[in-house]
Protein backbone atom coordinates (compact mmCIF):
# COMPACT_ATOMS: atom_id res chain seq x y z
CA UNK A 1 0.00 0.00 0.00
CA UNK A 2 1.90 2.94 1.27
CA UNK A 3 5.28 2.94 0.29
CA UNK A 4 6.52 5.30 2.70
CA UNK A 5 10.22 6.84 2.16
CA UNK A 6 12.28 6.41 6.08
CA UNK A 7 15.46 8.23 6.07
CA UNK A 8 17.89 8.62 9.44
CA UNK A 9 19.56 11.63 10.17
CA UNK A 10 22.39 11.70 12.58
CA UNK A 11 25.22 13.80 13.47
CA UNK A 12 28.46 11.59 14.03
CA UNK A 13 31.55 12.52 16.72
CA UNK A 14 31.95 15.44 19.23
CA UNK A 15 30.08 17.96 16.89
CA UNK A 16 27.37 19.77 18.11
CA UNK A 17 26.79 22.22 15.61
CA UNK A 18 23.03 20.96 14.78
CA UNK A 19 21.14 23.91 13.34
CA UNK A 20 21.92 22.45 10.03
CA UNK A 21 20.61 19.03 10.47
CA UNK A 22 17.44 20.48 12.03
CA UNK A 23 16.78 22.30 8.58
CA UNK A 24 17.18 19.79 6.52
CA UNK A 25 14.99 17.07 8.68
CA UNK A 26 12.21 19.70 8.79
CA UNK A 27 12.85 19.43 4.52
CA UNK A 28 12.53 15.96 4.93
CA UNK A 29 9.16 16.12 6.76
CA UNK A 30 7.59 18.31 4.67
CA UNK A 31 8.36 16.66 1.86
CA UNK A 32 6.57 13.82 3.13
CA UNK A 33 8.86 11.61 4.40
CA UNK A 34 9.17 10.02 7.59
CA UNK A 35 12.70 11.19 9.33
CA UNK A 36 14.39 9.21 12.42
CA UNK A 37 16.25 11.79 14.10
CA UNK A 38 18.82 10.42 16.40
CA UNK A 39 20.65 13.54 17.88
CA UNK A 40 24.20 14.31 17.99
CA UNK A 41 26.72 12.22 18.92
CA UNK A 42 26.82 9.62 17.73
CA UNK A 43 29.44 6.96 16.68
CA UNK A 44 29.16 4.91 12.61
CA UNK A 45 28.54 1.80 14.55
CA UNK A 46 25.38 3.24 16.30
CA UNK A 47 24.22 5.31 13.00
CA UNK A 48 24.79 1.86 11.11
CA UNK A 49 23.04 -0.34 13.95
CA UNK A 50 19.89 2.32 13.91
CA UNK A 51 19.88 2.56 10.26
CA UNK A 52 19.26 -0.97 10.12
CA UNK A 53 16.83 -1.73 12.85
CA UNK A 54 14.45 1.33 11.13
CA UNK A 55 15.26 -0.33 8.31
CA UNK A 56 15.49 2.81 6.83
CA UNK A 57 16.05 4.01 2.81
CA UNK A 58 18.98 6.34 3.24
CA UNK A 59 20.78 7.62 5.83
CA UNK A 60 21.98 11.24 6.01
CA UNK A 61 24.98 12.40 8.02
CA UNK A 62 25.82 16.26 8.87
CA UNK A 63 29.28 16.88 9.51
CA UNK A 64 31.09 20.63 10.06
CA UNK A 65 33.88 19.43 12.23
CA UNK A 66 36.74 18.47 10.03
CA UNK A 67 36.39 14.64 10.12
CA UNK A 68 34.07 13.93 6.88
CA UNK A 69 37.94 11.83 5.84
CA UNK A 70 37.69 9.33 8.65
CA UNK A 71 33.97 8.87 9.42
CA UNK A 72 32.28 8.83 6.18
CA UNK A 73 33.96 5.71 4.83
CA UNK A 74 33.97 4.21 8.34
CA UNK A 75 29.78 4.22 8.00
CA UNK A 76 29.96 3.40 4.59
CA UNK A 77 32.16 0.44 5.17
CA UNK A 78 29.90 -0.79 8.29
CA UNK A 79 27.00 -0.61 6.16
CA UNK A 80 28.53 -2.77 3.68
CA UNK A 81 29.78 -5.11 6.27
CA UNK A 82 26.59 -5.47 7.41
CA UNK A 83 24.73 -6.37 4.74
CA UNK A 84 23.08 -2.76 4.72
CA UNK A 85 25.64 -1.64 1.05
CA UNK A 86 21.62 -0.94 -0.08
CA UNK A 87 20.91 1.82 2.34
CA UNK A 88 21.54 5.21 0.68
CA UNK A 89 24.29 7.04 2.34
CA UNK A 90 24.79 10.80 1.50
CA UNK A 91 25.48 13.81 3.79
CA UNK A 92 26.55 17.67 3.85
CA UNK A 93 29.25 20.05 5.59
CA UNK A 94 32.05 22.14 5.06
CA UNK A 95 33.58 19.79 2.74
CA UNK A 96 36.76 21.13 0.12
CA UNK A 97 35.79 19.93 -3.39
CA UNK A 98 38.93 17.78 -3.79
CA UNK A 99 37.43 15.97 -0.61
CA UNK A 100 34.15 15.31 -1.89
CA UNK A 101 34.90 13.56 -5.58
CA UNK A 102 37.57 11.49 -2.98
CA UNK A 103 34.26 10.25 -0.75
CA UNK A 104 32.17 10.03 -3.88
CA UNK A 105 34.53 7.47 -5.38
CA UNK A 106 34.79 5.46 -2.39
CA UNK A 107 30.79 5.15 -2.30
CA UNK A 108 29.15 7.71 -0.79
CA UNK A 109 25.92 8.14 -3.06
CA UNK A 110 26.24 12.36 -2.80
CA UNK A 111 27.67 14.80 -0.69
CA UNK A 112 25.96 18.47 -0.23
CA UNK A 113 28.32 21.53 0.36
CA UNK A 114 27.11 24.87 1.90
CA UNK A 115 24.73 26.77 -0.83
CA UNK A 116 23.15 23.21 -1.47
CA UNK A 117 18.80 23.95 -1.16
CA UNK A 118 16.97 21.57 0.58
CA UNK A 119 14.62 21.12 -2.65
CA UNK A 120 18.08 19.24 -3.83
CA UNK A 121 18.54 17.44 -1.26
CA UNK A 122 14.86 16.05 -1.11
CA UNK A 123 15.05 15.42 -4.61
CA UNK A 124 17.85 13.72 -4.59
CA UNK A 125 17.07 11.21 -1.92
CA UNK A 126 13.48 10.74 -3.86
CA UNK A 127 15.15 9.66 -7.02
CA UNK A 128 18.25 7.80 -5.94
CA UNK A 129 15.24 5.65 -3.55
CA UNK A 130 12.73 5.20 -6.95
CA UNK A 131 16.11 3.49 -8.33
CA UNK A 132 16.67 0.54 -6.05
CA UNK A 133 14.68 -2.50 -6.00
CA UNK A 134 14.05 -5.06 -3.81
CA UNK A 135 14.14 -8.84 -5.11
CA UNK A 136 14.48 -10.62 -1.68
CA UNK A 137 11.23 -12.69 -1.46
CA UNK A 138 9.38 -12.09 2.26
CA UNK A 139 8.20 -15.84 2.31
CA UNK B 1 16.07 -17.79 1.84
CA UNK B 2 13.55 -15.95 2.31
CA UNK B 3 13.26 -13.03 4.62
CA UNK B 4 11.12 -15.31 7.14
CA UNK B 5 13.68 -18.16 7.40
CA UNK B 6 16.20 -14.97 8.53
CA UNK B 7 13.80 -13.96 10.96
CA UNK B 8 13.47 -17.35 12.47
CA UNK B 9 17.29 -17.62 12.77
CA UNK B 10 17.23 -14.67 14.74
CA UNK B 11 18.65 -12.10 11.78
CA UNK B 12 17.31 -8.24 13.22
CA UNK B 13 18.19 -6.92 9.36
CA UNK B 14 15.21 -9.66 8.36
CA UNK B 15 13.06 -8.65 11.54
CA UNK B 16 13.57 -5.05 10.44
CA UNK B 17 12.35 -5.91 6.57
CA UNK B 18 9.35 -7.63 8.05
CA UNK B 19 8.10 -4.95 10.46
CA UNK B 20 7.69 -2.28 7.24
CA UNK B 21 5.90 -5.39 5.47
CA UNK B 22 3.96 -5.62 8.02
CA UNK B 23 3.55 -1.47 8.31
CA UNK B 24 3.49 -0.91 4.36
CA UNK B 25 0.39 -3.32 3.92
CA UNK B 26 2.50 -5.18 1.32
CA UNK B 27 1.06 -7.55 -0.71
CA UNK B 28 0.70 -10.58 1.53
CA UNK B 29 1.15 -9.36 4.80
CA UNK B 30 -1.52 -11.02 5.89
CA UNK B 31 -0.32 -14.37 5.18
CA UNK B 32 2.67 -13.63 6.92
CA UNK B 33 0.93 -12.42 9.97
CA UNK B 34 -0.92 -15.68 9.67
CA UNK B 35 2.39 -17.70 9.91
CA UNK B 36 4.12 -15.42 12.63
CA UNK B 37 0.87 -15.11 15.14
CA UNK B 38 1.19 -19.08 16.19
CA UNK B 39 4.98 -18.27 17.04
CA UNK B 40 3.38 -14.81 19.54
CA UNK B 41 2.27 -15.05 22.93
CA UNK B 42 5.09 -15.05 25.28
CA UNK B 43 6.46 -11.47 25.69
CA UNK B 44 4.85 -8.98 28.27
CA UNK B 45 3.70 -6.01 26.76
CA UNK B 46 4.24 -2.78 28.61
CA UNK B 47 2.75 0.57 27.34
CA UNK B 48 4.30 3.99 28.25
CA UNK B 49 1.82 7.04 28.00
CA UNK B 50 1.35 10.16 28.87
CA UNK B 51 1.58 14.28 27.63
CA UNK B 52 4.24 15.32 25.64
CA UNK B 53 7.98 15.85 27.18
CA UNK B 54 6.92 13.89 30.30
CA UNK B 55 9.71 11.71 30.08
CA UNK B 56 8.25 8.32 28.53
CA UNK B 57 11.02 7.73 26.20
CA UNK B 58 13.78 8.45 29.27
CA UNK B 59 11.97 6.27 31.33
CA UNK B 60 11.27 3.49 28.51
CA UNK B 61 15.42 3.80 27.99
CA UNK B 62 16.38 3.79 31.61
CA UNK B 63 13.73 0.09 32.01
CA UNK B 64 15.56 -1.01 29.38
CA UNK B 65 18.73 -0.64 30.51
CA UNK B 66 17.92 -2.09 34.03
CA UNK B 67 15.76 -4.73 31.87
CA UNK B 68 18.98 -6.06 29.93
CA UNK B 69 21.25 -6.14 33.16
CA UNK B 70 18.83 -8.82 34.32
CA UNK B 71 19.72 -10.29 30.89
CA UNK B 72 15.87 -9.84 29.54
CA UNK B 73 16.01 -8.95 25.39
CA UNK B 74 13.70 -5.97 24.93
CA UNK B 75 12.15 -4.43 22.17
CA UNK B 76 10.95 -1.25 21.99
CA UNK B 77 8.10 0.40 19.74
CA UNK B 78 8.27 4.49 19.86
CA UNK B 79 5.45 6.40 18.19
CA UNK B 80 5.51 9.47 16.83
CA UNK B 81 2.92 11.57 15.21
CA UNK B 82 2.22 11.99 11.12
CA UNK B 83 1.70 15.08 9.60
CA UNK B 84 -1.85 15.70 8.64
CA UNK B 85 -1.30 17.96 6.10
CA UNK B 86 1.96 16.15 4.26
CA UNK B 87 2.22 12.79 5.95
CA UNK B 88 5.36 13.01 6.77
CA UNK B 89 6.91 12.98 10.18
CA UNK B 90 9.87 13.71 12.70
CA UNK B 91 10.50 10.37 14.67
CA UNK B 92 12.49 11.48 17.54
CA UNK B 93 12.48 9.29 20.40
CA UNK B 94 15.95 7.84 19.41
CA UNK B 95 16.91 11.09 20.53
CA UNK B 96 16.93 9.57 24.30
CA UNK B 97 17.62 6.03 23.70
CA UNK B 98 20.98 6.33 22.34
CA UNK B 99 23.34 4.87 25.10
CA UNK B 100 21.41 1.15 24.70
CA UNK B 101 23.72 -2.04 24.12
CA UNK B 102 24.42 -3.16 20.97
CA UNK B 103 25.10 -6.79 21.18
CA UNK B 104 21.38 -7.43 19.30
CA UNK B 105 19.20 -8.10 22.32
CA UNK B 106 17.68 -4.82 21.95
CA UNK B 107 15.54 -3.62 19.31
CA UNK B 108 14.16 -0.30 18.85
CA UNK B 109 11.93 0.78 16.27
CA UNK B 110 10.12 4.19 15.57
CA UNK B 111 6.57 4.21 13.86
CA UNK B 112 4.84 7.55 12.55
CA UNK B 113 0.86 7.12 13.30
CA UNK B 114 -0.28 7.97 9.58
CA UNK B 115 -3.53 8.45 10.04
CA UNK B 116 -4.10 7.08 13.29
CA UNK B 117 -5.76 9.12 16.33
CA UNK B 118 -5.49 6.67 19.22
CA UNK B 119 -1.85 7.54 20.26
CA UNK B 120 -0.32 4.71 18.31
CA UNK B 121 -0.20 4.24 14.50
CA UNK B 122 -2.89 1.37 12.71
CA UNK B 123 0.05 -1.37 12.63
CA UNK B 124 1.32 -1.27 15.93
CA UNK B 125 -0.27 -4.42 17.31
CA UNK B 126 0.78 -6.26 14.36
CA UNK B 127 4.49 -5.10 14.94
CA UNK B 128 4.22 -6.41 18.37
CA UNK B 129 2.94 -10.05 17.17
CA UNK B 130 6.34 -9.57 15.05
CA UNK B 131 8.93 -8.73 17.58
CA UNK B 132 7.21 -11.36 19.93
CA UNK B 133 7.27 -13.98 17.69
CA UNK B 134 11.08 -12.82 16.89
CA UNK B 135 11.57 -13.68 20.89
CA UNK B 136 11.39 -10.93 23.04
CA UNK B 137 10.92 -11.08 26.92
CA UNK B 138 9.41 -7.80 26.70
CA UNK B 139 7.94 -5.19 24.06
CA UNK B 140 7.82 -1.25 25.63
CA UNK B 141 5.36 0.70 23.74
CA UNK B 142 5.54 4.25 23.92
CA UNK B 143 3.09 6.37 22.53
CA UNK B 144 2.87 9.46 21.10
CA UNK B 145 2.41 12.71 23.39
CA UNK B 146 -1.11 12.60 24.48
CA UNK B 147 -3.98 14.53 26.08
CA UNK B 148 -7.10 12.73 27.60
CA UNK B 149 -8.40 10.52 25.08
CA UNK B 150 -6.02 8.96 22.80
CA UNK B 151 -6.38 5.56 24.52
CA UNK B 152 -5.39 2.36 21.99
CA UNK B 153 -2.61 1.49 24.05
CA UNK B 154 -4.95 -0.01 26.28
CA UNK B 155 -5.99 -2.21 23.80
CA UNK B 156 -2.39 -3.24 22.84
CA UNK B 157 -0.76 -4.19 25.71
CA UNK B 158 -0.41 -6.17 29.32
CA UNK B 159 0.35 -3.19 31.36
CA UNK B 160 0.36 0.47 31.17
CA UNK B 161 2.58 3.05 32.99
CA UNK B 162 0.85 6.68 32.82
CA UNK B 163 3.56 8.95 33.09
CA UNK B 164 3.14 13.02 34.20
CA UNK B 165 5.21 16.10 35.58
CA UNK B 166 4.84 18.10 38.43
CA UNK B 167 2.79 20.25 36.23
CA UNK B 168 0.40 17.90 35.22
CA UNK B 169 -2.57 19.46 36.83
CA UNK B 170 -4.31 19.42 40.02
CA UNK B 171 -6.79 17.12 41.88
CA UNK B 172 -9.55 17.67 39.58
CA UNK B 173 -7.59 16.99 36.31
CA UNK B 174 -7.07 13.73 38.43
CA UNK B 175 -10.43 12.60 38.73
CA UNK B 176 -11.24 13.55 34.75
CA UNK B 177 -12.53 10.14 32.62
CA UNK B 178 -10.05 9.03 30.27
CA UNK B 179 -6.30 8.85 30.24
CA UNK B 180 -6.59 8.95 34.30
CA UNK B 181 -8.82 5.91 34.08
CA UNK B 182 -6.24 3.54 31.60
CA UNK B 183 -3.39 3.38 34.55
CA UNK B 184 -2.31 0.48 36.36
CA UNK B 185 0.91 2.09 37.39
CA UNK B 186 1.50 6.15 37.58
CA UNK B 187 4.90 7.22 36.96
CA UNK B 188 5.50 11.36 38.59
CA UNK B 189 9.09 11.94 36.41
CA UNK B 190 10.97 14.68 36.93
CA UNK B 191 9.67 14.35 40.32
CA UNK B 192 12.58 16.36 41.87
CA UNK B 193 10.48 19.25 40.52
CA UNK B 194 8.33 21.45 42.40
CA UNK B 195 4.86 20.19 43.31
CA UNK B 196 5.85 16.96 42.74
CA UNK B 197 4.44 16.04 46.49
CA UNK B 198 0.95 18.05 45.24
CA UNK B 199 0.62 15.92 42.20
CA UNK B 200 1.40 12.58 44.08
CA UNK B 201 -0.80 13.37 46.78
CA UNK B 202 -4.11 14.25 44.15
CA UNK B 203 -3.34 10.96 42.55
CA UNK B 204 -3.09 8.81 45.50
CA UNK B 205 -6.29 10.57 46.81
CA UNK B 206 -7.96 9.59 43.20
CA UNK B 207 -6.45 6.08 43.51
CA UNK B 208 -7.56 5.59 46.86
CA UNK B 209 -11.43 5.66 45.88
CA UNK B 210 -10.49 3.04 43.15
CA UNK B 211 -8.62 0.92 45.00
CA UNK B 212 -11.56 0.03 47.61
CA UNK B 213 -12.97 -1.98 44.50
CA UNK B 214 -9.87 -3.74 43.25
CA UNK B 215 -7.36 -6.40 44.97
CA UNK B 216 -4.46 -4.56 42.69
CA UNK B 217 -3.23 -1.15 44.89
CA UNK B 218 -2.53 1.10 42.08
CA UNK B 219 1.00 3.04 42.92
CA UNK B 220 2.16 6.31 41.93
CA UNK B 221 6.00 6.00 41.50
CA UNK B 222 8.14 9.16 41.52
CA UNK B 223 10.69 8.93 39.33
CA UNK B 224 14.25 11.01 37.83
CA UNK B 225 14.81 9.22 34.34
CA UNK B 226 17.72 11.90 33.95
CA UNK B 227 19.00 10.67 37.09
CA UNK B 228 17.99 7.12 36.66
CA UNK B 229 16.34 7.68 40.20
CA UNK B 230 13.53 4.63 41.06
CA UNK B 231 13.57 2.96 37.61
CA UNK B 232 13.84 -0.52 39.81
CA UNK B 233 11.11 0.27 42.05
CA UNK B 234 8.83 1.54 38.77
CA UNK B 235 9.86 -1.83 37.44
CA UNK B 236 9.21 -3.57 40.64
CA UNK B 237 5.22 -2.29 40.36
CA UNK B 238 5.34 -3.35 37.04
CA UNK B 239 6.07 -7.19 37.45
CA UNK B 240 3.94 -7.03 40.08
CA UNK B 241 1.00 -5.82 38.60
CA UNK B 242 1.65 -8.76 35.88
CA UNK B 243 1.93 -10.98 38.26
CA UNK B 244 -1.07 -9.97 39.81
CA UNK B 245 -3.20 -9.89 36.73
CA UNK B 246 -2.02 -13.19 35.98
CA UNK B 247 -2.95 -14.78 39.28
CA UNK B 248 -6.30 -13.15 39.43
CA UNK B 249 -7.11 -13.96 35.39
CA UNK B 250 -7.28 -10.47 34.33
CA UNK B 251 -4.35 -10.80 32.06
CA UNK B 252 -5.87 -13.58 30.04
CA UNK B 253 -9.22 -12.07 29.66
CA UNK B 254 -7.54 -8.90 28.59
CA UNK B 255 -5.77 -10.77 26.17
CA UNK B 256 -8.80 -12.34 24.85
CA UNK B 257 -11.03 -9.10 24.85
CA UNK B 258 -8.07 -7.66 22.59
CA UNK B 259 -8.36 -10.43 20.00
CA UNK B 260 -11.80 -10.08 19.79
CA UNK B 261 -11.42 -6.09 19.75
CA UNK B 262 -8.90 -6.83 16.88
CA UNK B 263 -11.31 -9.41 15.24
CA UNK B 264 -13.90 -6.22 15.02
CA UNK B 265 -11.65 -4.05 13.46
CA UNK B 266 -10.17 -6.23 10.73
CA UNK B 267 -14.15 -6.80 10.05
CA UNK B 268 -14.49 -2.87 10.10
CA UNK B 269 -11.42 -1.91 7.67
CA UNK B 270 -12.96 -4.93 5.18
CA UNK B 271 -16.16 -3.41 5.18
CA UNK B 272 -14.86 -0.28 4.69
CA UNK B 273 -13.00 -0.81 1.67
CA UNK B 274 -15.85 -3.03 0.48
CA UNK B 275 -18.38 0.15 1.10
CA UNK B 276 -15.95 1.91 -0.78
CA UNK B 277 -15.65 -0.62 -3.66
CA UNK B 278 -18.69 -0.34 -4.30
CA UNK B 279 -19.62 3.52 -4.19
CA UNK B 280 -17.08 3.86 -6.86
CA UNK B 281 -19.06 1.89 -9.34
CA UNK B 282 -22.34 3.36 -8.45
CA UNK B 283 -22.78 5.72 -11.51
CA UNK B 284 -25.33 7.83 -9.54
CA UNK B 285 -24.26 8.54 -6.15
CA UNK B 286 -23.28 12.31 -7.71
CA UNK B 287 -26.91 12.12 -8.76
CA UNK B 288 -28.00 11.59 -5.28
CA UNK B 289 -25.44 14.08 -3.78
CA UNK B 290 -27.61 16.75 -5.74
CA UNK B 291 -31.01 15.39 -4.61
CA UNK B 292 -29.67 15.97 -0.75
CA UNK B 293 -28.10 19.47 -2.03
CA UNK B 294 -31.47 20.99 -3.82
CA UNK B 295 -33.26 19.77 -0.44
CA UNK B 296 -35.20 16.94 -2.16
CA UNK B 297 -33.76 13.79 0.13
CA UNK B 298 -31.65 13.91 3.16
CA UNK B 299 -28.55 12.38 3.92
CA UNK B 300 -29.99 9.29 5.71
CA UNK B 301 -32.28 8.17 3.43
CA UNK B 302 -29.81 8.41 0.70
CA UNK B 303 -27.15 5.94 2.50
CA UNK B 304 -30.44 3.70 3.47
CA UNK B 305 -31.17 3.39 -0.05
CA UNK B 306 -26.88 2.95 -1.11
CA UNK B 307 -27.12 0.22 1.79
CA UNK B 308 -29.36 -2.00 0.49
CA UNK B 309 -28.24 -1.35 -3.34
CA UNK B 310 -24.70 -3.04 -1.78
CA UNK B 311 -25.96 -5.31 0.85
CA UNK B 312 -22.80 -8.39 1.07
CA UNK B 313 -25.36 -11.11 -0.08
Amino acid sequence: MSEKIRVLLAKPGLDGHDRGIKVIATAFRDAGFEVIYTGLRQTPEMIVNAAIQEDVDAVGVSILSGAHMTLFPAIKRLLVDRKAGHIILFGGGIIPEEDVKALEAQGIDKLFTPGATTEETVAFVRKAVAGRKDNEKIM
Amino acid sequence: MTVLDKFLAGDQSALARIISFIEDREDGYQDLLARLYPKAGTAVRVGFTGPPGAGKSSLVNCLTKLLHSRGKRVSIIAVDPSSPFTGGALLGDRIRLTDLPMDGTIYVRSMATRGSSGGLAAATNNVAIALDAFGFDYILIETVGVGQVELDIVDTCDAVVVTLVPESGDAIQALKAGLMEIADIFAVNKADRPGSKNIIAALEMMLDIKSHKSEWKYPVVPTEAINNKNIDVLFDKIDAFIEYSVRTGYFENHRREQIKKKIISILQYRLNELVKDRLTGMADLDGMVLEIYNGQSDPYTVSDRLFEMSRVK
